[in-house]
């Protein structure tokens, strides 16, 4: 953990973390219970990768989500309700319900799309970076992806382009070691996602994902570089996810030993430990935080519980923007 | 004013007026800066529009359209040119899964006005994949607009068309129709997309198609008003959405369909036109719908045989005439 560390990021980091692990555990209950249908692609275990790298962000910066998105939205200041709401397929979610869990947008706090095409933001990211510098906003997009996409040739093609054209985007690849049931080993011929970097012309690190702040410091560096117009960098946050790839995965491709291991590096009792070592937060006042975080996850699923479903006329409706061209 | 145009001079023409009017329109696309692009569309605007808006990308399909999407959504409107229709398939995830989507998806928080140019078409002997007409693919994706434009003053209208609309739209050029011409007004507002026009009016039968069949298609209807024949043209100019009123006030007068594409016979255009006139104007038909389209095949390269392959005026000649003798 850094050691200039304020009491006011980590009580935010903190609440952030809980909401995110809350919200996915109750998603969780929601679709054994029937609640909400489909399926979900839990974030539990890689919460401090969003919550890090937004924390380096400024609010009108831009962040690309994939499948596993919900800490994403989150993370990025989205609204707990809307996206529950999402989830159950209700009107007043983010896409009316249209979406789904793997396709909701936020742009308002600058969330730009999740996406369920394994690498399909890639390029949409370095493109949003790309009207940021042709514009002159000052902003920096950062794009989150996972190992399995890091394979796919958007990838390649996208860090390639940004490189050419410095754009301001950083890569945050989330390598939680398995796309799907396949073991990174199995699927990529370094070991090191960030070694590709050098291959573009950009910096590459490799950061542990299990540490928000160590995130955090390493995003703010790339996107420091970004808004000085030194182009991207790629990030290789070292992280795991503590449950299965979706609702029905039973996990039979890695040991139960190793998901203990992973648990034993759980960002957040490491950041409540961090907390009171530090005097930045009392036993009590960590409590209080973690029921706040937890109550604002029980009013969204009472928030999509209540609302209606979309009514039948929406359907066919907003496939089109209407009277343009 | 009215001057002579080729198509390739309408289509930069639009380009130039968006890009003067509008700051936020620029193009990307391979081998478009001092080349000019493959058929010459975007030759001298580098020079004048400078290399942030004359985006020359490397070969990397998916990244570009992706990108091109990324900066949609984030309030630019990027004109993106594709070399080849056939290299459409190295972005049809970005087309496909993501340009016609995010709108439906995010709901109207979210705009994606994309334009994707690229030429289509045979008939100059580049082989399977570089003459292609692939346009039949995007009609079964809701969610884009394509535009076919068969005239100089269409390409201008309906490009210009396509740069203004907040939706994704596919403009196909044809590779054949870059050097034709004509009178191209100078002041002519953008034209409506999906309004098909009637090129040749007729009571015998109607042949409706797109782009380049559309100068066969009148011809063909020459030789027949010779043999007495009155058929008439319809020129689709939007596949997607498809006129339908347009096509069906046709058929319910001449009570004869032929549609007519370059594209492959199986899932083609025609084929949608013909099922939506069975539909809903079955009553008002005298013989059997017909289609001629390319052979189920891949574009040969064999000058003879990619001949074969292509429909030609005789073969609509040959179709129209059957249709008659049925009667």
């Amino acid at each position: 953990m850094k050691s200039d560390l304020a009491a006011g990021d980590a009580r935010r980091v903190l609440y952030q973390l809980v909401l995110i692990r809350g919200f996915e555990e109750s998603v969780l209950k929601l679709v054994s219970d029937g609640s909400i249908r489909g399926t979900t692609h839990p974030y539990v275990g890689q919460e401090a990768v969003a919550v890090g790298a937004c924390l380096a962000l400024r609010a009108d910066d831009w962040v690309i989500s994939t499948h596993r998105g919900h800490g994403h939205l989150l993370a990025k200041g989205g609204d707990p309700n809307r996206l529950m709401a999402e989830l159950f397929g209700k009107a007043t979610g983010y896409g009316g319900g249209k979406g789904g869990t793997q396709h909701m947008a936020d742009f308002a706090v600058g969330h730009l799309g999740s996406n369920g095409i394994t690498g399909g933001g890639i390029p949409i990211g370095t493109g949003a970076a790309l009207s940021a510098q042709m514009r002159g906003s000052g902003q920096v997009v950062v794009v989150f992806f996972g190992d399995g996409a890091a394979n796919q040739g958007t990838f390649h093609e996208s860090l390639n382009l940004a490189a050419l054209w410095h754009l301001p985007v950083v890569y945050v690849c989330e390598n939680n070691l398995y796309a799907m049931s396949t073991a990174v080993r199995d699927a990529c011929a370094i070991e090191h996602i960030a070694e590709r970097a050098s291959a573009y012309g950009m910096p590459g690190v490799q950061v542990d994902g299990m540490n928000v702040f160590a995130v955090a410091a390493a995003v703010r560096t790339a996107v420091d570089r970004a808004r000085a117009g030194r182009g991207p960098s790629l990030i290789e946050c070292k992280t795991y996810r503590f449950l299965g790839h979706s609702k029905s995965d039973q996990r039979v491709y890695r040991s139960r030993d190793e998901e203990s291991a992973w648990r034993a590096r759980d960002p957040i009792p490491r950041l409540r430990a961090t907390m009171l070592e530090r005097g930045l937060a009392s036993a009590a006042e960590i409590d209080a935080i973690t029921r706040e975080a937890l109550a604002a996850v029980e009013s969204a699923v009472e928030f999509a519980r209540l609302s209606p479903f979309p009514e039948a006329q929406a359907l066919t409706e907003g496939v089109f923007v209407e009277g343009t061209g | 004013m009215m001057r002579e145009l080729t198509y390739w001079q309408a289509l930069q023409e639009a380009l130039r007026e968006a890009m003067t009017r509008d700051p936020t329109v620029f193009v990307m696309g391979e081998d478009i800066g001092e080349y000019g692009g493959a058929f010459g569309v975007t030759r001298g605007l580098l020079a004048d529009f400078g290399p942030q808006r004359i985006r020359c990308t490397p070969i990397s399909e998916a990244a570009i359209v992706g990108a091109a999407i990324g900066a949609a959504i984030t309030g630019m409107r990027p004109v993106v040119e594709i070399m080849f229709m056939d290299f459409v398939t190295l972005a049809m995830d970005q087309l496909a899964n993501h340009a016609a989507k995010l709108r439906y998806m995010y709901g109207p928080q979210v705009r994606v006005p994309l334009v994707v140019r690229t030429p289509a078409g045979g008939g100059r002997c580049y082989g399977a994949t570089h003459s292609q007409s692939l346009e039949a693919w995007f009609l079964h994706v809701p969610g884009l607009k394509v535009v076919a434009p068969a005239t100089p003053t269409d390409a201008k209208g309906l490009l210009a068309a396509a740069i203004l609309d907040d939706n994704p739209v596919l403009c196909v050029e044809h590779k054949l129709l870059y050097a034709t011409s004509g009178t191209v007004s100078a002041d002519a507002p953008a034209l409506p997309i999906g309004r098909a026009a009637v090129r040749r009016a007729g009571t015998d039968v109607s042949l409706v198609t797109y782009s380049y069949y559309v100068g066969v298609a009148l011809e063909a209807a020459e030789q027949l008003a010779i043999g007495g024949i009155a058929a008439e043209v319809i020129d689709l100019r939007t596949l997607a959405p498809l006129d339908t009123e347009t096509v069906l006030a046709s058929v319910r007068k001449t009570g004869r369909l032929v549609c007519i594409e370059e594209g492959t016979r199986t899932g083609g255009v025609g084929a949608e036109v013909a099922a939506r006139v069975a539909e809903l104007a079955y009553e008002y038909l005298d013989a059997p719908i017909r289609r001629i389209a390319a052979a189920d095949v891949p574009v040969p390269f064999s000058p003879p045989l990619e001949q074969a392959d292509l429909p030609t005026r005789e073969d609509i000649v040959l179709v129209v005439r059957e249709l008659m003798e049925r009667a």
